[in-house]
């Protein structure tokens, strides 16, 4: 199960600040409003029309598999292994993260429906837990 | 009249692999007076230098290398630009003899990995206080690689290569077929870093690195250095005959950026630049893919060089799977493919791969490549490609043995 942002829970912080810790917890990007394009982080101007002005925009948790791999051998610290996916989001919106439970192939299909789900992906020294996001197969999730 | 094409009268690289008793200038040096001598010049007759080279790129290695070859006091540019970084530097040369600034330039790339490995340097440990910032345009708290997926080398090029294989089918055999092919074609090629053939199952059970990628599928890290010596074509038109006749024509030379796709920010498109540019260099050569005699491409992982068969028109859209399956880019092949042993086995010392392409297709274009001879080749195409991005493709032609030209 995603854990949810209850009370009495420690305090949280995003790992990234597309993530947004509400209820449900999702993603938002910085949406161009010339041409609807999405950005993650903060962008001087639109790399697609030039345009500078963004608005928020919440994007959907549910999405499908368009690209994987299983990491075997992985950067210093990072448990390995572990399976790095590109989804595409219903609604429109791109993002890459780890697919969560699954380190086999044979799992993967063309096209998979997957849904976010959050976890504490680490505590600092004052108790802070920093929260990640992932993805889980739909029919895992569901 | 003269036209405005530029050759290749002169060519070098030095054995890619792991050499301590040589320092990146050494290599530059032993790859630049080489390709002098093969052009039958000296540094003196060069009207510009351009030098490319990536991990020491603000050591100003351009003038290091006039230090130990010759301060001629021409025009020098130290180019950067990521895997496609060599070939950026031949660029720079061929611009300014397109310019007119100059009519006889040398380009070098050049590079010292030694062991870095594919994932780059250690994580220094930490002493200080953790506390959880928000930090840079992400506003991240902590490093997100292997927690938001990977965006190292090995797995970005294992999904640019999933997402064809889920789009068009391609097996895990098929991605494993091309390191087969690459692995033995590197055993002709004395400059190669590695010459071991592995069988097709070796491959498949080697240690997995990032999936479908095997370690035998990825490319080493070494050193290494190439050089190409260049001129005009009013410039060939005044040199000895045996210069003349060994002369190699840069029929097309292309860079192109990554355009925006909408996936782009989290998962770098490798193929929309690479086509970009071979479609423009198709047209600037005015031939088409199946002129092509053979063909040095950037297989700096194995998913790579299958997904670059589509995106250099090799293949059926979609077909790479097949193609690769077909025998087609081996070197008996219809189309050969890294007849050097490409990246996977020859080596990748990052800045000296842009130019140690072009060495390659020359040697076959001039007759010249010994045992791993592509018999008959009259065009070939070079391509690299960096992520940032950056991608080059040069299509170079021999020249006709008739000897129209009067001279
Ligand atoms: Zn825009």
């Amino acid at each position: 199960m995603p854990n949810s942002i209850g009370h009495r829970m420690p305090q949280q912080i995003p790992i990234v600040d597309y993530l947004v810790l509400s209820e449900p917890p999702h993603l938002e990007a910085h949406a161009c409003t010339g041409c609807d394009a999405l950005y993650f982080d903060r962008r001087n101007a639109c790399a697609h029309c030039g345009g500078t002005e963004f608005t928020r925009k919440p994007l959907s948790n549910e999405g499908r598999v368009r690209a994987y791999t299983i990491v075997h051998r992985a950067a210093p610290s990072v448990p390995a292994p572990y399976t790095s996916v590109v989804v595409d989001l219903d609604d429109g919106g791109v993002v890459k993260a780890n697919l969560l439970d699954v380190t086999g192939p044979e799992h993967i299909e063309p096209g998979m429906p997957v849904r976010l789900g959050t976890y504490v992906a680490g505590v600092d020294d004052d108790g802070v837990e920093a929260v990640a996001f992932g993805y889980r197969r739909q029919e895992d999730a569901a | 009249m003269s036209s405005g094409d530029v050759w290749i009268i002169g060519t070098s690289m030095t054995p890619f692999g792991r050499f301590e008793d040589k320092d990146l200038i050494d290599l530059a040096s032993d790859a630049a007076l080489d390709a002098l001598t093969d052009a039958d010049s000296t540094i003196s007759d060069m009207g510009v230098v351009a030098v490319g080279n990536v991990y020491e790129a603000n050591s100003h290695n351009g003038q290091r290398l006039q230090k130990q070859i010759g301060q001629t006091g021409v025009p020098v540019y130290n180019v950067v630009n990521a895997c496609a970084t060599g070939a950026t530097a031949v660029r720079v040369a061929l611009l300014s003899l397109a310019a007119g600034e100059a009519d006889t330039a040398l380009a070098v790339g050049a590079e010292t990995m030694g062991k870095m490995g594919m994932l780059g340097e250690a994580a220094k440990s930490r002493d200080t206080k953790k506390q959880y910032s928000r930090k840079g345009r992400y506003g991240s708290v902590l490093k997100t690689e292997g927690i938001l997926g990977t965006g190292l080398m090995p797995g970005v090029f294992a999904q640019a290569g999933t997402e064809y294989a889920l789009r068009h089918g391609v097996t895990d055999v098929q991605f494993a077929r091309v390191a087969q092919k690459n692995h033995a074609h590197s055993v002709l090629n004395p400059l190669a870093q590695y010459r071991k053939e592995f069988s097709l199952q070796e491959i498949l059970e080697a240690e997995a690195i990032a999936y479908p990628n095997t370690l035998p599928m990825c490319c080493p890290t070494g050193d290494g250095a190439a050089a190409v010596v260049l001129v005009s074509d009013a410039r060939l038109k005044t040199l000895d005959p045996d210069v003349r006749k060994r002369a190699v024509k840069i029929s097309a030379s292309v860079l192109t950026s990554d355009p925006w796709v909408e996936s782009g920010q989290v998962q770098p498109d490798v193929n929309t630049l690479t086509r970009n540019a071979a479609d423009a260099a198709y047209e600037q050569a005015g031939i088409g893919p199946q002129d092509i005699g053979l063909v040095e491409l950037h297989d700096c992982f194995a998913t790579a060089e299958l997904i670059h068969y589509d995106n250099l028109r090799l293949c059926e859209p979609g077909g790479a799977g097949e193609f690769i399956d077909s025998g087609a880019p081996w070197r008996e092949g219809k189309i050969p493919v890294n007849v050097s042993g490409g990246l996977l086995s020859k080596g990748h010392p990052i800045g000296a791969t842009g130019i140690a392409n072009l060495y390659e297709v020359t040697a076959h274009l001039r007759g010249e490549a010994g045992e791993r001879q592509i018999e008959g080749a009259k065009v070939g195409l070079t391509h690299v490609i960096g992520l940032a991005s950056a991608c080059a493709v040069h299509i170079l032609e021999a020249r006709p043995t008739s000897g129209s030209e009067v001279g």
